[in-house]
């Protein structure tokens, strides 16, 4: 997806002479850590309704598998969670220190949804907190509870967050007069038009994400031959989830893109690289735009004004209806969106196989190769998702508030230094990877190994435990 | 009151919030860094865990809160802040980042060794984070951040006010999480753990009383705006300080140590409330007054509909869960 090609025309559309020096790596830097925090939003978002189907089938069917899988899933979720609370927070740090242009004109105009997101988060962690350290403690019926509000939490906190983004494509809810923003309405902000389903496209995609990569990790536990009532089942409660949300997704994807040639002309061009306007326009599938030129495309008659459009012939709106300073980098949208879009209907072809094979009294998880393909499932959707986010945030370029604040304009005062910043965040995550990783991995060794409890190894009973402490040395 | 100084007053109050519940979590790993060998410093690494294990992502999102109410209820003084004092916001940013991850990481380390790395990292981070975030207070309160246009990007916070602002943060922080990891000891029944502590947590009263106190002088020449409002409206407070600090001295002497927590928090409410109250009307001081960085009247009124709200649902669950971390259930584990 980033060949050479791509980049180059993203550096030079870039750092044209005119941009602020800061621009670019400010515009990496936000890429960076919004592409990191959003896998972990993800799992915050959708985790905890997997958990709790999955702790609450251990209370009422009184079954020692789930009750283990969900009381492992929540320790996994603590990890997770604490750096998606601190990548997050890194997030509301950025919108400052890039974007003041930005947040010093429309902070008032945007800030309300994100008031009643930071009300979401606060609930998400206190109840966190009261369900991960209430095991044991907790009576059992009441606990279980406890996890529930953290899928509704998610649904609040993703509504609010995708509620900002659709008002950046899609501003509304304030008047320009005079250079002055004025009449501003931040409550038609919080409920504006686009936003439902945008979060409503998220909010699918979070399900796919955790559900396909939980799933996944029990399918590599399959191959490997631990083939036991808890790996299926480990496997089969987020697959459900995932698959559900696999099968809406096309049609949510599809409600949303309707009106794009209204609202976002130039992003819908740059998705469908359409560099003329084509009656009917044709599925453009691969390629890229090459000095004008389409080159390496696959063409599909018409199916581009029928995906699009919704018309058998009403065109897509080319490139050349559109003042140059205003295109998008085309090619980095229209393969980020194809990815998105190629990825989504893999996996929800891959569902309806699996559950149509399932009814006819198949079961794939026999079939190596499915489970390889469940394996990968996990990966592919990440990169769906970023690619989802690549395409709708580089397609709406030059703004960064559409048709109303260009990108430039919203970029603090910073030199070429601001790409120290980008340098050390980039060892910052990449050490924050290879932590969770690490930690991660190892709570799965010992898990595996028939430990239960994972006490930290400080702890003062094991240093004084003379086998513990040596199980302790030999493991470094 | 004006729906200007409300939506004020509501940010300021998450700003003593997160200095005394988040301030209470970061100050644990001074102790924590303290503690000593990993053999020696086993117990008290331990009792750290499970004394902010449950609640630092709740006691985390107030500076949330802090940072949306501002920018959108005083966008331009925000992005000013920002702006000017992006140095060390980045650097206690990345402080939270580390300390953060690397308590989850170490929580659940594997080996001894593992521990160690993540555990200096979390006990550094928690420590020195903070102390940038007290530079920062200090910045504003000193007048160092203009409303248009970018201040000086070091000056504003290598300043007499804003060094004494980080060590006081530390400080106060380091009070708390002693006064509190004393209760928590004692209440477990660690005894000896708790008169260890007990001892380390009046050093560190004592001498964050002193700079508190000490840093009055330096402010009335380098911050004359925020020093007339400590001798003037802000007054009161600063003998609260005093007496609620001194008091929670006597108490740990005493080994009253429930009492204690109470003192402390007030004592350190009264500082950082003092620096608002002495700081106002201003926002940014000198700059800006809060009537007049006010964002739109709509976003205003609706961020109060968000605080109420906050207030009817927050507060119980946090409630709930403090209780639960305070009762005997919870201490056995």
């Amino acid at each position: 997806m980033l060949t050479p090609a791509v980049l180059t025309e993203v550096v030079v559309q870039l750092s044209g002479a005119a941009e602020p020096a800061g621009l670019l790596p400010a515009r990496q830097q936000m890429a960076l850590s919004l592409g990191w925090h959003i896998v972990l939003a993800c799992f915050g978002v959708a985790f905890p309704a997997m958990i709790f189907v999955m702790h609450l089938r251990g209370i009422r069917r009184d079954d020692p598998v789930a009750l283990g899988l969900a009381h492992r899933w929540a320790k996994v979720s603590a990890v997770l969670f604490a750096i998606g609370a601190v990548s997050g927070t890194v997030l509301s740090f950025e919108m400052g220190l890039l974007w003041p242009g930005l947040m010093g004109t429309y902070g008032d105009v945007l800030g309300l949804p994100f008031a009643f997101e930071g009300l979401a988060f606060f609930l998400e962690a206190i109840f966190l907190g009261i369900y991960l350290y209430g095991w044991g403690r907790i009576p059992p019926k009441r606990h279980v509870l406890m996890v529930l509000p953290m899928a509704v939490t998610g649904i609040v906190g993703a509504y609010c967050v995708l509620a900002v983004n659709a008002w950046m494509n899609d501003p509304t809810g304030f008047r320009i007069v005079g250079g002055e923003v004025t009449d501003v309405q931040p409550w038609a902000v919080l409920f504006n038009q686009q936003a439902f389903l945008q979060f409503a496209h998220m909010w699918v995609g979070a399900y796919m994400l955790t559900g396909f990569s939980v799933a996944g990790v029990y399918a590599v536990g399959m191959l490997r031959g631990r083939r036991d009532a808890h790996h299926r089942l480990g496997f089969m409660v987020p697959f459900v989830f995932a698959s559900i949300a696999a099968v809406t997704q096309p049609f949510v994807g599809h409600v949303l893109g309707f009106g794009l040639d209204e609202r976002q002309p130039a992003k819908l061009a740059a998705f469908e690289l359409a560099e003329t306007t084509e009656s009917p326009s044709p599925l453009r599938l691969g390629g890229v735009l090459v000095d004008g030129e389409v080159k390496g495309a696959i063409d599909i008659p018409v199916l581009g004004s029928l995906i699009a459009m919704n018309s058998p012939d009403e065109p897509v709106p080319g490139l050349d209806t559109i003042p140059e300073e205003d295109h998008p980098p085309v090619n980095l949208a229209h393969l980020a969106f194809q990815a998105m879009v190629g990825i989504g209907t893999l996996l929800a072809a891959g569902v309806v196989w699996f559950w149509f094979q399932r009814r006819r009294g198949r079961d794939l998880l026999e079939r190596r190769w499915f489970l390889r393909s469940a394996a990968v499932a996990g990966p592919l959707a990440v990169v769906a998702l970023e690619a989802g986010w690549i395409a709708t945030e580089v397609g709406r370029q030059p703004w960064i508030v559409y048709g109303v604040m260009r990108t430039p304009e919203a970029v603090g005062d910073y030199t070429a230094s601001l790409w120290w910043l980008l340098g050390v965040s980039t060892v910052v995550y990449a050490g924050m990877t290879v932590g969770a990783v690490v930690v991660l991995r190892s709570m799965a060794r010992r898990w595996r190994a028939g430990e239960v409890d994972l006490p930290s190894p400080y702890a003062p009973e094991v240093s004084t435990d003379k086998t513990s402490t040596d199980k302790a040395e030999a493991g470094r | 009151m004006s729906l200007e100084v409300a939506v004020a007053a509501a940010l300021f109050v998450g700003v003593v919030a997160y200095a005394v519940l988040g301030g209470a979590d970061f100050g644990s790993g001074f102790f924590d860094l303290t503690a000593g060998s990993s053999r020696r410093g086993a117990e008290l690494r331990t009792l750290v865990d499970h004394s902010i294990g449950p609640v630092w992502e709740a006691n985390h999102v107030w500076l949330i809160y802090v940072l949306v109410i501002w920018w959108t209820g005083f966008p331009e003084s925000f992005a000013a802040a920002m702006s000017t004092l992006v140095l060390p916001l980045l650097f206690a940013l990345l402080g939270i980042v580390l300390r953060g991850a690397s308590f989850a990481f170490r929580k659940y380390a594997e080996t001894l060794g593992q521990a160690r790395l993540f555990g200096v990292v979390f006990a550094t981070s928690s420590v020195l984070t903070p102390f940038f975030l007290g530079t920062v207070a200090g910045g504003i309160a000193s007048g160092r951040v203009p409303l248009d246009g970018t201040g000086d990007r070091w000056a504003s916070w290598v300043n007499p006010t804003s060094l004494f602002g980080g060590v006081i943060a530390v400080g106060t922080c380091a009070f708390l999480a002693g006064v509190f990891l004393v209760a928590e000891a004692a209440r477990r029944g660690q005894n000896r753990l708790a008169d260890e502590l007990r001892v380390r947590a009046l050093l560190v009263g004592v001498v964050t009383g002193v700079v508190v106190f000490a840093a009055l002088v330096p402010i009335a020449d380098d911050a004359p705006t925020l020093s007339d409002g400590l001798a003037g409206r802000a007054a009161p407070l600063v003998v609260l300080a005093a007496v609620a600090g001194l008091a929670t001295l006597a108490l740990l002497w005493r080994r009253s140590y429930g009492a204690a927590r109470l003192t402390a928090v007030t004592a350190v409410a009264s500082v950082v409330s003092g620096w608002g109250i002495g700081q106002y009307p201003w926002l940014l001081v000198d700059e800006v007054r809060i009537a007049d960085a006010a964002g739109a009247t709509a976003t205003l009124q609706g961020l109060l509909v968000a605080v109420g709200l906050a207030v009817v649902v927050v507060v119980p669950p946090l409630a709930y869960l403090f209780r639960l971390t305070q009762s005997e259930e919870w201490s056995r584990h």
